[in-house]
């Protein structure tokens, strides 16, 4: 599929379809980012500004949103403030100002823990496994290989509710209900379908020639695994580690279904962060302002693999 | 094969059995590349096998019981077929086959006509086309329950964003959009958020298929002087077709599954309006805890899934072929 790949020449488009493309690209591009500069926006307004109509473009920013993220506050009479001892912090100096007290931490930073501790625990595993079954399905020939290979697939056609009954009876039985081990293992097995069919395509594209150089110098084949392929595979490994790690990270499904308390993950809790009378909008879009950051950096550096790693290597760029 | 089978576990178990260090290591040494492959794949196959086909299996044992799962001690009773025909004499689940239906087709419309469109306008390759396909692509990559939540907010009719920008431009009033609290206006809301997510995973393979047709059959469309309009239906689509089909594929299997987005919008109303299927089976497996019934349900929606993407997938190698 990607061997007829080559620039336009002989009909390269005249400069008038050219601007119109632009123009109209460029346009759905700034549409489509109104949502989330919203979001940003609104996490550094006040909640007055954050709610009031016609919505504020200009406004005076405000950490308001942040500090609620990461505290919990409660309303407090202006002559219980004014007996408070001087404010610590700029936290409490813009709780103060709307008569509020910090009452103590909120659960953010625990269920942020939560979702890097479980995405990167299941993206090393995924690599890990997916890494050498990939290299197992590339250079050896193994019994009803395309069999096995679509049955791992086809894990991920299931819809995960589907799947969340008996896992859920599963865990409850191996004490693994609502802990970090037991997301960790379900994201592994959700992820390792993608990171073998990746990383075969990968490990496919460096020459065997490599290792039986290697192993005609005497080294095994194990040692010519770890020492050739493996180096040369970096790129691939970083690229699937990447696409392993975003979908733990934004999955909702089974994180709702199966974690209530200690092992949460931000998905499901960013959507039950409440203030005072309803929904706190600025804490609300704080955290997920903050949840989304690692993703935006990661798309930028992922630009050239992001293809490969949505179609599960099936069209190759 | 077996021969194989027997060298490799007898190796393990010799390992095993004399195990110092350095013995270990120098068993391990001698490995055939036979077993290397097993010990390579067995820990996927066995991970896949605990954790997706055990509860496969287990959940078609529950679609033939009267289990309950809030009721862990209460005695098992077989009920044979009696769940699925249940299931599938519910209005209620149809109806919520149907709802997915809907969404199922609008997305795959929508994300596809505006996807192959932008796809073609940034094949032009005009100046800064990276830059922007870049931006193009994010929303794509964010966490669909975290950003739907967001969207939640854009919707509010008094307060937010969208319902302004919609007032603004056609002069109705705001509290006539109520995008999340009216019959007809929620499928499209969760329509509308679904295609700016999911529309740059249709451009990104779209765009995929454009590059890999080849410029000498355009050189030889203007040596054959065919018009532009020509060139497109002749040459740019039917060779970009199996790449919009393979996108089509994708996102009918995910939207087929859409929960994370309709849960936190609408949690499936207003009254049962937005109530897909996933979200038909999470409230009678995690709230009516009807597990038998549920399970029948999600076992008729897998094979569903799975044989329409079968059927589908041979269609596609047909296109592929031609």
């Amino acid at each position: 599929m990607s061997s007829a790949n080559s620039a336009h020449s002989v009909v390269e488009p005249s400069a008038t379809s050219k601007r119109v493309a632009a123009t109209l690209v460029i346009a759905y591009a700034l549409i489509t980012m109104v949502p989330l500069a919203w979001i940003f926006l609104t996490s550094i307004k006040s909640p007055p500004d954050s709610i009031s109509y016609p919505p504020k473009i200009l406004f005076s920013p405000s950490l308001e949103g942040y500090c609620n993220l990461f505290t919990t506050r409660t309303r407090q009479t202006p002559e219980y403030i004014a007996a408070l001892p001087a404010p610590d912090g700029v936290c409490d100096e813009v709780t103060r100002e709307r008569n509020m007290v910090i009452a103590g931490p909120s659960n953010f930073l625990p269920r942020f823990a939560n979702s890097l501790i479980i995405a990167f625990g299941s993206t090393f595993l995924a690599v890990l496994l997916g890494t050498l079954a990939a290299y197992g399905f590339s250079r050896f020939k193994v019994p009803m290989a395309d069999d096995l290979l679509f049955f791992i697939l086809s894990t991920r056609m299931m819809p995960p509710i589907a799947v969340a009954i008996p896992i859920y009876l599963m865990y409850r039985q191996l004490g693994l209900s609502d802990t970090a081990l037991g997301m960790i293992l379900l994201y592994t097995a959700v992820n390792v379908s993608l990171a073998v069919w990746l990383l075969k395509g990968f490990i496919d594209e460096i020459p065997r020639e490599y290792e039986e150089a290697a192993m005609i110098d005497g080294y095994t084949r194990l040692q010519a695994f770890r020492k050739v392929v493996l180096p040369q595979a970096t790129t691939g490994i970083a690229a699937t580690a990447i696409f392993c790690l975003i979908f733990a990270w934004n999955e909702y499904a089974f994180a709702a279904l199966l974690t209530s308390g200690s092992a949460q993950t931000a998905p499901p809790f960013i959507p039950t962060i409440i203030g005072e009378g309803g929904q706190d909008w600025p804490a609300v879009a704080a955290g997920t302002t903050i949840f989304l950051v690692p993703i935006l950096v990661f798309t930028i550096l992922l630009r050239k693999q992001l293809l490969r790693g949505i179609t599960f290597g099936a069209v190759r760029k | 094969m077996t021969a194989s089978h027997e060298t490799f576990t007898d190796k393990v178990a010799d390992a095993a059995i004399r195990a110092t260090p350095q013995s270990v290591a120098a068993r391990v040494r001698g490995l055939s590349d036979r077993a290397i492959a097993w010990l390579f794949i067995a820990p996927t196959i066995l991970l896949l096998l605990a954790i997706n086909i055990f509860p496969l299996f287990w959940a078609v044992y529950l679609s033939f019981t009267n289990y309950r799962a809030n009721r862990p001690n209460a005695v098992v009773q077989n009920v044979g077929l009696g769940n699925y025909s249940r299931v599938l004499n519910d209005p209620d689940i149809w109806a919520s086959m149907q709802t997915t239906a809907h969404f199922v087709f609008w997305t795959i419309v929508l994300q596809t006509l505006i996807g192959f469109g932008l796809a073609y306008l940034i094949d032009r390759k005009f100046r800064g086309h990276a830059f922007w396909t870049t931006l193009i692509l994010i929303p794509m990559m964010l966490s669909p329950a975290v950003v739907g939540n967001f969207w939640r907010f854009l919707y509010e009719p008094q307060i937010g964003l969208f319902a302004y920008a919609v007032s603004f431009l056609s002069g109705v009033p705001t509290s006539e959009i109520q995008m999340l609290g009216s019959v007809s206006l929620a499928p499209w809301a969760i329509i509308i958020v679904d295609t700016w997510m999911w529309t740059p995973y249709v451009m990104l393979i779209c765009l995929a298929g454009l590059r890999s047709i080849p410029d000498y059959i355009y050189e030889a469309a203007e040596v054959d002087r065919a018009s532009a309009w020509r060139q497109f239906w002749s040459i740019t689509v039917p060779m970009a077709l199996p790449f919009i089909m393979l996108a089509v594929l994708f996102r009918g299997i995910e939207n087929f599954k859409m929960f994370d987005m309709v849960n936190l919008l609408t949690g499936g109303g207003p009254g049962s309006t937005t109530e897909v299927a996933s979200i038909a089976l999470k409230r009678d497996a995690f709230e009516a805890w009807a597990t038998g019934r549920s399970s029948a349900f999600a076992i008729i929606l897998f094979v569903a899934v799975f044989g329409l993407a079968n059927i589908y997938v041979k269609a596609l190698n047909k296109v592929k072929q031609r």
